[in-house]
């Protein structure tokens, strides 16, 4: 039986977006497989429902302080400017990654896993630690890169050492679509041949629980609806990284050809003032709609309401929203520059820059009933295919490949 | 005697190009995409496939027929392919005529506009294939006596309206499922016709040139005449007259020329001709061949394309059928507007390539690369077709409009007066 050291930052219930559930995804069709998995986090809280591994806390933190002040933020200008917060919440990302690292440290003492499976930058430090100090071999799983983050310009440097260095040692890369495997390859100058490309699938969760539609949540857009209005809708957090800026001067052309529009935008982020204002300016308020941050039920409620899902991101390396609004009978339009394109065929895409297409393909949808059908008629074929059973079986052969690398160390 | 009728298709579809919702009502240019490495500019194609396919295999045959009487063959030209000829290599219209000059080539008849039209609009279909002959005379001077139908799609409606019209024959697909135990190498009676002659596609030795001369993991490969040849004496064991119907761009463009096809084509005619009594007949001398053996019914629609043989590459989902639907809803007032270059703006998108290009059969099974189309997509071909669409409905409002304003001012002046 295989033993995997699963180096991760959250899971659910305790997680923040699309990293802990598909950690959780991953870890549990590993484990029906047979492998035996400790996880570790870097707070501690209960995880009811994981009976499957070991979950284990690196330090004592409320789940809620597990990402510090935050990777742009300085603890010591934060501290200036608000001198009577907590010290717990002052503490920095830098604090919490170094604590996790000798968390691991200590755990390797004692257990000898065959790898050591390390998620994303945050978890990276303590990896390379792993491979360097013990010798085992070490699988970076790439969910985002700090390019992602930062809409492909700049970004923080520190971060992006860290990535380079966990890259440079990992003995094999695992990137969620080929566009993250290109942008590895070109950013961090990583050989192609030591990258493999390993598709997330939909939340086994999502899929199993009861989810029954009520239509007096969005009364105001059903109403719409009736009326013939098509909704648009995209998820995310309003970030450079998701475009939605491009998207919002696509609704106010699309809306120059077709008024019975309504655009919503769930979430919420920086971008948040700056999406409002461009629609006041663009005279498109009233088609419109900000929910603020949803999820849950209130998700999935968008979803269903929603008649075409728009990712506008400008990187994506998956997009698992998209899946979930296709799941929800949503036609779905796609960046080109989302990784969920390469999976998903019967979409409409364009590149994030091309905001008239994007227009085009909003009143193309809305004006016909024929093609919203064969799109979601494709889409409803296609949109889980890849099952997570088969994502553990492309793990567990990248498993297999750096396991022979430990007769080396 | 035993004979090969080679029949060659030639054609080129005007593509539209990624005409937006912010060009209609603006610009009325579908065709001419400005940029031209873009994959909608039918010029760069017309003038690449011209130089890997037109023109080195109209030299061959030309070369072919001037070298050996017995050399025959048919082609079929549609006016789509005619035009883009004349505006970008009129040169090969000259030849082509040379060619039909010496009486050892003849025109197959079709519609003007590669259209599906039969299945939509019998008088638009009857006025299509008109345009074509009339475009065939005046170029050439002659007039097509045999029929095809689009993709070679027939049933025993087209055969009885080719009988009716006085064609020779029409040619078809030999497809097992219709033929049973009979070859296609036989000439066949159209089932309810009294004079057109059925030509049947012997498909396998066809494709054996068309499809798979280049794939090398053909069991077969490589392909050698005399390999080819045998094949051929032993299928003519069951009828002596071999149909070997195919795209003329098979040559050169579809199969590049360093796989020797050409080399192929050149040899295989000599060596065939060789032999005692055998020779190349054109599709009418084909009709005639012999006296017709039986009749051959096609109640359900049959076409030369995919496994399936239907037209469901062409008319298999709903935005497809909606595309078509919408094109022929809107005929009548197109055709009442008076204005010709809407009404050739019109025909141009019958083409069947443009239903072809929103086939999804293939795309939802991540065989992309089965998707042969200028377009990204699917769902792309459809957007831009609408937007072209949508165009012709602002045109043909803006014409009544101005007829309206034109009516009062005239209503107005009388009442002056």
């Amino acid at each position: 039986m295989m033993k995997i050291l699963m180096l991760g930052w959250e899971l659910p219930p305790h997680n923040s977006g699309g990293l802990g559930v598909a950690c959780l995804n991953l870890s549990r069709a590993l484990a029906k497989d047979g492998a035996n998995i400790d996880f570790v986090v870097p707070y501690e809280a209960d995880h009811p429902d994981i009976k499957f591994m070991n979950v284990l806390s690196a330090m004592k933190l409320d789940p809620l302080f597990r990402y510090g002040v935050g990777a742009y933020d300085s603890k010591y200008v934060d501290q200036a400017l608000i001198p009577d917060a907590p010290h717990e919440k002052m503490i920095s990302i830098r604090e919490v990654q170094h604590n996790y690292c000798k968390f691991v440290e200590e755990y390797l003492m004692e257990y000898k896993p065959d790898v050591v499976h390390a998620h994303d930058w945050l978890t990276f430090e303590a990896g390379i630690l792993a491979k360097k100090n013990f010798g085992i071999p070490l699988v970076a799983h790439v969910h985002a890169t700090e390019y992602d983050r930062s809409g492909m310009h700049g970004g923080n440097s520190i971060i992006h050492e860290i990535e380079r260095e966990g890259l440079m040692l990992a003995d094999k890369i695992i990137a969620v679509s080929q566009t993250t495997k290109d942008l590895i390859v070109e950013k961090y100058d990583i050989p192609a041949d030591k990258i493999d490309v390993v598709y997330n699938s939909l939340d086994e969760e999502f899929l199993r629980s009861a989810y029954t539609y009520d239509s007096d949540d969005y009364k105001y857009l059903e109403a719409m609806k009736s009326l013939g209005y098509t909704i648009v809708s995209t998820v995310g957090r309003f970030t450079i990284q998701k475009g939605l800026t491009n998207l919002m001067r696509a609704a106010a052309r699309a809306i120059s050809k077709e008024k019975k529009l309504i655009f919503v935008f769930a979430g919420d982020g920086e971008q948040k003032q700056e999406l409002l204002e461009m629609s006041a300016r663009f005279g498109i308020a009233r088609n419109v709609v900000f929910t603020g941050f949803v999820r849950g039920k209130q998700l999935r409620d968008i979803y269903q309401v929603s008649d075409i899902f728009v990712m506008s991101s400008i990187s994506e390396p998956f997009g698992l929203t998209a899946l979930e609004a296709a799941h929800h009978g949503d036609v779905l339009i796609l960046t080109k520059q989302s990784g969920v394109a390469e999976v998903i065929h019967s979409a409409m895409e364009y590149d994030f820059w091309d905001e008239e297409k994007l227009a085009d393909e909003i009143v193309a949808i809305s004006k016909s009933e024929a093609l919203k059908k064969t799109l979601r008629e494709g889409i409803m074929q296609e949109y889980c295919k890849i099952s997570w059973d088969d994502v553990a079986k492309s793990v567990k052969k990248v498993y297999n490949e750096v396991e022979k690398h430990k007769e080396f160390c | 005697m035993r004979a090969i009728c080679l029949y060659l298709h030639i054609h080129q579809p005007w593509r539209y190009r990624r005409y937006s919702i912010f060009d209609v009502a603006h610009n009325h240019n579908y065709w001419y995409e400005k940029d031209y490495y873009d994959k909608q500019n039918n010029e760069r194609i017309f003038r690449k496939v011209a130089d890997k396919s037109y023109r080195p295999m109209l030299d061959l045959i030309e070369r072919n027929v001037k070298r050996y009487p017995e050399f025959k063959v048919s082609f079929s030209i549609t006016g789509t392919w005619l035009e883009q000829a004349e505006e970008w290599a009129p040169e090969l219209i000259n030849q082509i005529g040379r060619l039909i000059s010496t009486g050892q080539v003849e025109i197959v008849g079709e519609t003007y506009y590669h259209s599906l039209a039969f299945f939509y609009d019998r008088d638009e279909f009857q006025e299509q294939v008109k345009m074509h002959s009339d475009k065939i005379a005046a170029l050439f001077g002659v007039r097509p006596r045999v029929f095809r139908n689009t993709e070679f799609a027939y049933n025993d409606e087209v055969g009885r309206w080719a009988d009716r019209l006085g064609y020779k024959a029409v040619l078809a697909e030999g497809w097992d499922k219709v033929l049973g135990w009979r070859s296609p190498n036989h000439v066949y009676r159209v089932a309810g016709g009294e004079r057109t002659r059925l030509l049947l596609k012997n498909y396998r030795l066809s494709d054996d040139i068309a499809f798979r001369f280049s794939d090398r993991n053909w069991k077969e490969w490589p392909l050698t005449v005399e390999k080819y040849q045998n094949w051929l004496n032993m299928d003519a064991l069951r009828g002596n007259l071999i149909n070997l119907f195919m795209d003329f761009e098979t040559f050169g463009e579809n199969i590049w020329a360093e796989t020797g096809i050409f080399d192929f084509m050149e040899h295989l005619i000599y060596m065939w001709l060789k032999e005692y009594d055998n020779k190349f007949v054109t599709v009418s001398e084909a009709a005639d061949f012999e006296q017709p053996v039986d009749t051959v019914s096609m109640p359900e629609t049959v076409t030369w394309a995919d496994t399936e043989r239907d037209l469901s590459a062409w008319l298999g989902n709903d935005i497809q059928h909606e595309a078509e639907k919408v094109l022929y809803g809107m005929k009548d007032e197109v055709m009442r507007s008076g204005d010709q270059d809407l009404k050739d703006d019109w025909r141009r998108m019958t083409t069947s390539d443009h239903p072809y290009y929103m086939c999804t059969k293939y795309w939802n099974d991540g065989d992309v690369h089965a998707y042969f189309s200028p377009f990204d997509s699917p769902y792309d071909a459809f957007m831009y077709y609408m937007n072209v669409i949508r165009d012709f409905e602002w045109r043909i409002e803006n014409l009544n409009q101005q007829r309206m304003k034109l009516l009062e001012e005239l209503s107005e002046k009388q009442s002056l007066r």
